[in-house]
């Protein structure tokens, strides 16, 4: 780990996932801090792009590989559009990880509902991930993943891939569809009816826009899921991702370093002011 | 009877004539002493090396929006409130490196870690309030699980010489938060100003061996009653309060009080409230790169929750107007820094209601949105 000075990372392969998102394959140039890096899935990291700035990334890959980090990002700024300009062999910079990443140890036992919206998938594949190797310890798991648009949609595969494990359901959503898609034309919480879970023994996972997370959290509540076991990802500008230079200051809290996973119950009452 | 004189019960006397003795011995044992000076029509810190750089006989005026001074025929160096600037840039560099990074013709890159500028630097004249301001920046960059290096070893070569407080400004309320003004804590020596010379207390081992040096005699009980007659005017003369009760419930209960958007009409949102303040933390990482491209350095600078940038996400700040600036800004310092760091973010220098263009103050800003409760 390194929190102050960002190490060499090399760029292993590029995907285009869909128009302005991707997905950069890094592996750390120095082989003794690549075998001494490890994460948890939810954390992210901060990669600099020579000469222009840093950015905040979540981690997508398995926590498991251990020869490679996996970031998908979209091209929405000046760094991320320089990332989206990089090719194999071409060299960054990357603190971290930084965050505390979800609870898994909590969903041990218990049915889960992982619920995302848009880009919001990526922090959460690593955990999906972990849940799906370690397959006898959990109860059912349940995948809802909602995008604007059909063709926003991506990692269909591995969603297809998921949908045939056991005790799995996977469920899909888009607010406007093209012809032939075959999963769910509107919002995700029109799907939880069709979640196959225990509320006293249910643990919720939620990443995506956070007007999504409250619904989707208020609707879990009400189904008898308790506040204090719906985990939602934050998202603020970061900077330091140390709790240092105070942009994603939540309330008490810093996003990057108290989070960037928090329980409902510590932050609906702020989470539904705007501006906060 | 002696024990009541606070801030001056076991003073030693250094008489007038005797002061430029503690900036030599200062400078002897390899300090760069740092003391107030008039200049640019404010009194703030700088490199000094004389007694006669001090503000003899200056007198300052705040008021909401307002910083004035003026001269007074007698030989009182310290007869003057909150200085222009607090300790915070002496430990926060206003913009300083955090690393270098380097790009070899193959693209391969290197990054250096930069050794941060830490001079031995003896502060001559440190307010309680900026004292307690200190405490509140060392609770942030120090005793968090990630304490910042460069703050550290420039917190770790200061020599801090307090002065207790004698002539408030309208704007000042240490006394209200309980910071002055008297200094209690956080200095190596400080100073008791009365007509014949100065009071000095030490307070830690470097404090002792720097009094050890100076031509002190016994303080005689005249001198310390003067001293602390003197405090307990400076005292009774702030009239500003903090609200009282619960701030942190009150204002997370207070989010929506249309009192901020009433603000926010006056706000200009420029910053100096936070630049001036002495627990304002935030900065911004930004990249500075040569022109030839072969080194670029990432830096970081005061930041201001002021700005649309500070709260940016996806290219849109998430506040965007500056009624939640505002609100941000004062529940953080009223509020948040309770729960974040066991005390209020407040030390009473009164500083964001002087430099702000607008006189905006905010225990009376504070008081409205509370009131918008009943």
């Amino acid at each position: 780990m390194s929190t102050a000075l960002p190490m060499e990372a090399e760029v292993l392969a590029r995907r285009e996932e869909s128009p302005g998102l991707f997905t950069l394959q890094l592996r750390l140039t120095d082989p003794a801090a690549q075998a001494a890096y490890a994460f948890r899935p939810g954390q992210f990291n901060m990669l600099y792009l020579y000469g222009v700035g840093e950015v905040p990334i979540s981690i997508v890959s398995d926590p498991r590989e251990e020869t490679l980090i996996e970031h998908t990002i979209r091209a929405v700024g000046r760094v991320t559009r320089g990332l989206e300009r990089l090719a194999p062999g071409d060299r960054l910079g990357l603190r971290g990880p930084f965050g505390n990443g979800w609870p898994l140890g909590d969903c041990e036992q218990r049915d889960v509902i992982v619920v995302t919206g848009g880009l919001g998938c990526a922090p959460v594949t690593g955990a999906i991930h972990y849940l799906m190797k370690r397959r006898e310890r959990f109860g059912h798991v349940n995948i809802v993943q909602g995008v604007k648009h059909s063709a926003d949609l991506i990692w269909r595969e591995q969603y297809e891939c998921w949908a045939r494990m056991p005790d799995t359901t996977v469920l899909i959503a888009a607010d406007e569809a093209e012809p032939l898609w075959p999963w769910h034309v509107g919002r995700v919480t029109d799907l939880f009816d069709r979640l196959h879970f225990d509320p006293a023994q249910t643990i919720v996972l939620s990443c995506g826009p956070e007007g999504m997370m409250i619904a989707v959290a208020e609707q879990l509540q009400a189904k008898g899921i308790p506040p204090e076991r719906i985990w939602l990802s934050l998202e603020r500008n970061m900077q330091c991702g140390i709790g240092l230079c105070g942009h994603c200051q939540f309330g008490a809290r810093f996003v990057c370093r108290d989070g960037p996973v928090f329980r409902w119950r510590d932050v609906a009452s702020r989470l539904k002011i705007r501006g906060l | 009877m002696t024990a009541e004189c606070e801030g001056v019960a076991e003073a030693r006397f250094l008489a007038a004539a005797d002061r430029q003795r503690l900036i030599d011995a200062l400078m002897d044992a390899g300090h760069e002493v740092h003391g107030p000076v008039v200049r640019d029509g404010v009194i703030r810190y700088e490199p000094i090396t004389t007694i006669e750089e001090l503000p003899r006989g200056w007198r300052d005026e705040q008021q909401p929006g307002r910083y004035r001074l003026q001269r007074q025929d007698d030989e009182r160096l310290f007869a003057w409130a909150a200085p222009a600037h607090s300790l915070k840039p002496h430990v926060f560099a206003p913009r300083e490196t955090l690393f270098t990074a380097r790009r070899d013709t193959e693209g391969r890159l290197t990054f250096e870690t930069a050794e941060p500028e830490a001079p031995r630097i003896a502060i001559l004249g440190a307010r309680a309030c900026d004292l307690a301001g200190l405490f509140l920046q060392d609770k942030h960059f120090l005793h968090g699980p990630h304490a910042d290096a460069a703050y550290r070893a420039r917190r770790r070569n200061l020599f801090l010489i307090a002065v207790h407080c004698t002539h408030p400004a309208a704007t000042c309320f240490c006394a209200a938060t309980g910071d002055g003004p008297v200094a209690r804590y956080g200095y190596d020596l400080a100073i008791g100003e009365i007509d014949a010379g100065w009071l000095l207390t030490a307070r830690s081992e470097a404090g002792v061996a720097m009094l050890a040096r100076l031509p002190v005699q016994e303080a005689d009980e005249e001198q310390r009653q003067a001293a602390d007659a003197a405090f307990t005017a400076a005292t009774r003369a702030q009239t500003r309060r903090l609200p009282e009760g619960d701030l942190p419930a009150r204002l997370a209960a207070l989010a929506e009080s249309p009192a901020w958007a009433e603000v926010a009409e006056r706000c200009l949102a420029c910053g100096n409230c936070t630049a001036v303040c002495p627990s304002c933390f935030c900065h911004a990482h930004v990249e500075e790169t040569d022109l030839d491209g072969g080194r670029s350095r990432r830096l970081r600078q005061w930041d201001s929750c002021f700005t649309a940038g500070h709260s940016l996400l996806h290219g849109r700040p998430v506040r965007a107007d500056i009624a939640s600036r505002y609100r941000q800004w004062l529940t953080h310092k009223l509020a948040g820094w309770h729960e974040q760091y066991d005390r209020s973010g407040c030390s009473g220098c009164g500083r964001c209601i002087t430099w702000c263009p607008e006189g905006i103050d905010l225990l009376a800003e504070a008081t409205a949105v509370l009131e918008t409760a009943e």
